[in-house]
């Protein structure tokens, strides 16, 4: 496959970036994305120019590392899927590519595709935990029963990989998807009630802090989402923080 | 007021319980109305109470304006926030992929229909205000009946009136399951409010739209 | 002058860790905060280390590459975390997991670790419920378990296919809880580029900022390394791309010993190479092998057409169908151990019947037919479906195995573009662990005090081949539960000492080392990229130091990669700056290592004469062609001293003695 990439390029947090275009040749159908935008790179290199920055880690989806928005999609086009576990086959030879990175204010550019998504980390810092020491003197972990159901809405709660996808696809840059994912996956569970109301009024604060937008339900996240993280977690939040406020 | 403008989902969900209080009126709104179509005793009878009732004067007519105001105001405050979260835009945002058109757009739908609450206000409620409460005319029961069907003469005004009605289709398409959404209602009952949204979303202006023509057409 | 002590405490096996704990020297809370603590990689071993200390009150400071703890490559753990619970009642004890992981580990552990750490794997699962991880239940609200290759009980705790993604945001909720309270200072995108000894104990690192790169200073009483493995020397592993070993090379540098490098896990499913393109391999869930039968064709023309694309895999007949496993090992057919199950692949591969189209041919079937064959006849049953037609059967068949692993079937097709539904998986083996790193006493220590390493980057407990599911239980028994003993014991002494100021001489002769290799990278103006000389690396030990190696290619291996190596710092080509993002940069800093961690890599399987394991000399092998151990001589841990020159490198033995457990030969036939 032969493909022009439009791609964002800026040289440090500070400075201008622009669009730049490239010509990739010979690649293979089966090539990860990724796979494309490394010989991008050695090529590049080989020309005496800066090859692309980019974030990537694990390429099988899990770590969340991966952060392109591609021809307008996070993670590009395809369903349920990082920008790792994309792959060329989804192009077509001859094709233009956009390549740009996750946008929001709470997610400045770093250099060329690499954003800070440090604001995730610190929602997290405000509550996204349990307070217990992890001292190993809990008592046994079948002491109390856990409703299946429960359990496994906690669990698809909690798969979120923490990409950005869900704030690089709304239009409004929310982060309420990424929230409450975690808000859900405690409030679901009995261990996490105890302090349920501290942990979604202090992380909603620190939301808002970040700069992120507001959620206007479009539903952009859901369907953006690699690990298909639902919009009911965000009612469930939205519950939890009224239900924290009248506290 | 400070406090709903300082939390995001206090936002989100005072902006979700205006538009719910909204749509019971829009429903309302077009019972009334409707009965223009039946019959016009029954048009003036409804009207008459409507504007003469102490309790729906000045108890529920300032929840209302309260409830338009602050939910195009807060409309307006979320847009720019909104606009803020994403200093540097993309080149390109594919939003059809993953998002409807309606969704994407309530900021400029909410607009046309501010523009048309506008003309509305003109054409109805102003000399209702003034009739009432400024010239102080006699009340007439039966003044309403004509009073409507005269302004549905003219064909351009039909025409806006119609036309802002598709907009609130669009409007409604999105906001009325996001409404549920954003006050936290997300669970098995979910999709019978989708589908409750859809058909309440296409009814209840074509109702509206419904009775212009009616009127138009009947005058010709 | 360090030695390979590994003061293991005396007495019962079963008391040892007791007594060990009730006899070492506690520090007071209010001493604990005038104490610094550095950790290096904040995956499992490391994120709960950090929370765990942090919670003790020492101040801890954590470093990790990426942009986040979240990221840390334990995150893509699937199956499960072994732990002697006996919830299932199918006889399970701590002694039992303890023995398992010993037989597992071909013999060569040490038996008072292991048993430690089946002690304390109960306590993993009670402490990450009590931290909110949704572990999979069953409806009556209790904990369920499934069972893993190599063990006849059912104690592996799971969170569908994704157990170490959400053991790993437990342990980074518990640091958040830490970073929250100042306990611990996080430090993203940071990369440690050496250690700074002070009179002979470790005293803090040098870290390269990934984003300003500046280079940085920071001290403390103790560094711990928790940096994970080294599996990424292959070049295609299933580790993730910046998965390094260059904290644990830098402190085998400075003086901390490496132990066994040659021990290294092949796993046998995994997705096989696509061509030259390709940057990283990927597993295919050893759960597959419940169901998944392998094979490859019996005659060399299939096999032939088969790559040709001539032949499609579901033509060829039952009977010209060679289900190699199930062949050669009746008793455990297509579940035994993962060493074995990867050497076979390779020996059909070896001999011709290979099926990919590719420079190599390696690759077999893994095939689903039989089981929705059968899966569909006894839906087909249930539903009272009298003489169902074959389509129905499969698709009733089709369903179960999709409620199986359909997400795993789902992975596949999105990589490989085909439907493993219709036509059987194509897999190969794939570097993915390694048991092998920085060897440690039974406190965890190096051979350098104050200097520890946990998790994968130590070498303790797997012996020469880990079973499923007790990466996640290890990782975690060393941050959670011994590591916090075992450093208090250690810090005792330095409650004193004050803070450790980092303008002395030893740092700033660690930071010009430092400085002056990243500068000879960025000035070498060279004409490769670093990736040119990482696949070249990749492909001497997937060739000469891979599955099955011998005394000729490692001898090779050890001579191509000197050669390999001084080739790099003649011709490496690093673009940009270092005082910015730099990713070659990285990348070249963490190749340079490997070039040098694969030679000693060698040398070590070259040392060891004997197959154990995942380590496999074709000289040894049974008549049959299987391992063949030589307990009377190699009994031993290789923990090898660093003198300059790695294939130089000083051995020292460590014997292993097995008090409790009698060595024997491990048959799966």
């Amino acid at each position: 496959m032969n493909l022009t990439l439009k791609i964002w390029r800026q040289k440090n947090a500070d400075a201008k970036g622009g669009m730049e275009t490239y010509k990739v040749e010979n690649i293979s159908p089966d090539s990860s994305f990724l796979e494309m935008l490394d010989i991008l790179n050695d090529q590049l290199i080989n020309e005496g120019k800066e090859p692309v920055a980019f974030d990537h880690d694990c390429r099988e989806g899990i770590c969340g590392m991966c952060s392109l928005q591609i021809n307008g999609q996070p993670h590009g086009p395809g369903r349920g899927i990082t920008t790792c576990q994309l792959h060329m086959r989804k192009f077509r030879d001859g094709d233009t590519i956009y390549i740009e990175p996750f946008r929001a204010k709470a997610f400045p550019v770093i250099k060329d595709l690499v954003v800070d998504r440090t604001s995730f980390d610190r929602i997290q810092h405000a509550g996204g935990y349990i307070s217990v020491n992890t001292s190993g003197n809990t008592q046994d972990a079948n002491a109390i029963p856990i409703e299946k159901h429960n359990a496994d809405k906690a669990f698809d709660a909690a798969t979120c990989i923490g990409c950005g996808a869900c704030v690089a696809a709304c239009k409004n840059a929310s982060a309420m998807l990424f929230t409450s994912a975690k808000v859900s996956q405690f409030a679901l569970l009995p261990q996490g009630r105890v302090e349920a109301t501290e942990r979604v009024l202090n992380m909603v604060k620190q939301m808002d802090l970040e700069g992120f937008g507001n959620c206007s339900n479009t539903g952009a996240c859901e369907l953006e989402c690699p690990k298909g993280i639902s919009l009911e977690n965000i009612a469930r939040m939205n519950r939890e923080y009224l239900k924290a406020s009248v506290k | 007021m400070s406090g709903i403008i300082k939390s995001s989902i206090a936002r989100k969900v005072s902006m979700g319980l205006s538009a719910l209080f909204l749509l019971i009126f829009l429903l309302q709104h077009l019972i009334v109305n409707f009965s223009s179509v039946l019959s016009a005793e029954m048009f003036n009878e409804f009207s008459h109470f409507m504007g003469t009732n102490p309790l729906v004067q000045f108890v529920l007519q300032p929840i209302l304006i309260f409830g338009v105001v602050f939910h195009f105001v807060m409309g307006f405050i979320l847009e720019i926030r909104n606009n803020r979260a994403r200093d540097v835009k993309y080149v390109q945002y594919k939003g059809s992929a993953n998002s409807s058109w309606m969704s994407r757009n309530m900021i400029y739908s909410g607009i046309v229909i501010l523009a048309f609450l506008g003309l509305h206000f003109y054409d109805f409620w102003f000399p209702e205000i003034g009739y009432k409460y400024i010239h102080f005319l006699p009340e007439d029961p039966n003044r309403y009946y004509g009073e409507l069907v005269e302004k549905f003469h003219d064909p351009i005004r039909v025409i806006l009136y119609c036309l802002a009605f598709v907009f609130l289709a669009l409007h409604l398409l999105h906001g009325f399951s996001s409404s549920f959404q954003s006050v936290g209602f997300n669970n098995k009952y979910s999709p019978a409010v989708h589908k409750t949204g859809k058909v309440y979303a296409i009814l209840i202006p074509l109702g509206f739209v419904f009775i212009a023509l009616f009127h138009y057409f009947n005058s010709l | 002058m360090a030695t390979v002590d590994s003061k293991i405490p005396q007495g019962p096996l079963a008391d040892k860790w007791t007594n060990y704990k009730n006899n070492i020297r506690l520090v007071n809370p209010a001493n604990k905060r005038k104490i610094d603590v550095i950790i290096v990689g904040t995956g499992l071993a490391g994120g709960s280390a950090a929370a765990t200390l942090a919670e003790l009150g020492y101040n801890v400071k954590a470093f990790c590459y990426q942009d986040s703890p979240r990221r840390a490559h334990s995150i893509a753990a699937q199956g499960g975390i072994n732990a002697a619970k006996n919830y299932q009642g199918d006889g399970d004890s701590v002694y039992r997991l303890f023995y398992d992981t010993i037989k597992g580990g071909d013999y060569r552990s040490r038996e008072a670790n292991v048993y430690r750490l089946a002690e304390v794997s109960a306590n993993i699962i009670d402490q990450c419920v009590a931290q909110g991880v949704p572990f999979a239940r069953d409806y009556g609200g209790l904990l369920d378990n499934r069972s893993f290759g190599g063990v006849l009980v059912s104690r592996t705790f799971y969170a569908k296919g994704q157990t170490g993604q959400q053991l790993l945001l437990g342990a980074y909720s518990a640091m958040n809880r830490q970073i929250a309270k100042g306990k611990i200072t996080m430090y993203n995108r940071h990369e440690m580029l050496d250690v700074v000894v002070v009179d002979g104990k470790a005293r803090g690192i040098i870290a390269r900022n990934l984003i300003t790169g500046e280079i940085e200073r920071h001290s403390a009483h103790a560094v711990v390394i928790a940096s994970g493995g080294y599996g990424n020397v292959f070049f295609l592993s299933t580790n993730a791309m910046g998965s390094n070993a260059t904290a644990a090379w830098k402190i085998h540098k400075r003086g901390a010993y490496f132990a066994n490098p040659c021990y290294t896990q092949i796993h046998p499913t995994c997705i096989p190479v696509h061509g030259d393109q390709q940057s990283k391999l990927t597993l295919m869930s050893e759960s597959l092998r419940n169901d998944g039968r392998i094979w490859v064709p019996k005659k060399l023309e299939d096999a032939k057409a088969v790559r040709e694309g001539k032949l499609s895999p579901t033509d060829i007949a039952e009977e010209d169908r060679d289900y190699y496993l199930e062949r050669r090992y009746p008793s455990f057919g297509n579940l035994v151990p993962r060493d074995v199950a990867s050497r076979a692949a390779k020996e059909r591969c070896d001999a011709g019947f290979g099926i990919i189209n590719n420079s190599t041919n390696e690759g077999v079937f893994l095939d689903f037919s039989s089981a929705i064959e059968r899966y569909g006849k006894e839906q087909a049953h249930i539903h009272g479906i009298h003489n169902p037609s074959k389509e129905k059967i499969i698709q009733l068949g089709e369903e179960v195995v999709a409620s199986k692993y359909g997400n795993l079937f789902d992975m596949y097709q999105q990589i490989t573009d085909d439907n493993p539904y219709k036509t059987p998986m194509k897999i190969y083996p794939a570097v993915h662990y390694t048991m092998g790193g920085i060897w440690v006493d039974y406190n965890l220590m190096t051979t350098v005090p104050g200097l520890y390493a946990i998790g994968e980057a130590n070498f303790s407990d797997h012996g020469a081949n880990r079973l499923g599911a007790s990466a996640l239980m290890q990782g975690l028994a060393d941050g959670y539960f011994v590591l916090p003993y075992t450093i208090g014991d250690y810090l005792a002494d330095d409650i004193r000492t004050g803070p450790i100021p980092t303008d002395t001489p030893e740092f700033d002769a660690a930071e010009k080392n430092v400085t002056d290799s990243i500068e000879r990278l960025i000035n070498n103006n060279g004409k490769h990229s670093v990736d040119y000389f990482h696949k070249k690396l990749g492909l001497i030990m997937w060739n000469k130091v891979g599955m099955a190696r011998n005394a000729k290619g490692l001898s090779e291996a050890i001579h191509e990669i000197a050669e390999l190596r001084e080739q790099f710092w003649k011709e490496v080509k690093v673009p940009g700056t270092a005082n910015e993002f730099n990713q070659e940069l990285e990348k070249a800093g963490r190749v340079a290592d490997f070039l040098e961690l694969g030679e000693l890599f060698a040398r070590d399987a070259l040392e060891r004469n004997e197959s154990c394991g995942g380590h496999y000399r074709e000289e040894y092998q049974t008549e049959e062609g299987e391992a063949k151990r030589d307990d009377e001589n190699y009994t031993y841990v290789a923990a090898w001293e660093y003198t300059g020159k790695p294939s130089e490198a000083i051995l020292h033995k460590e014997d292993l003695k097995f008090e409790n457990v009698e060595l024997k030969t491990r048959s799966y036939k």
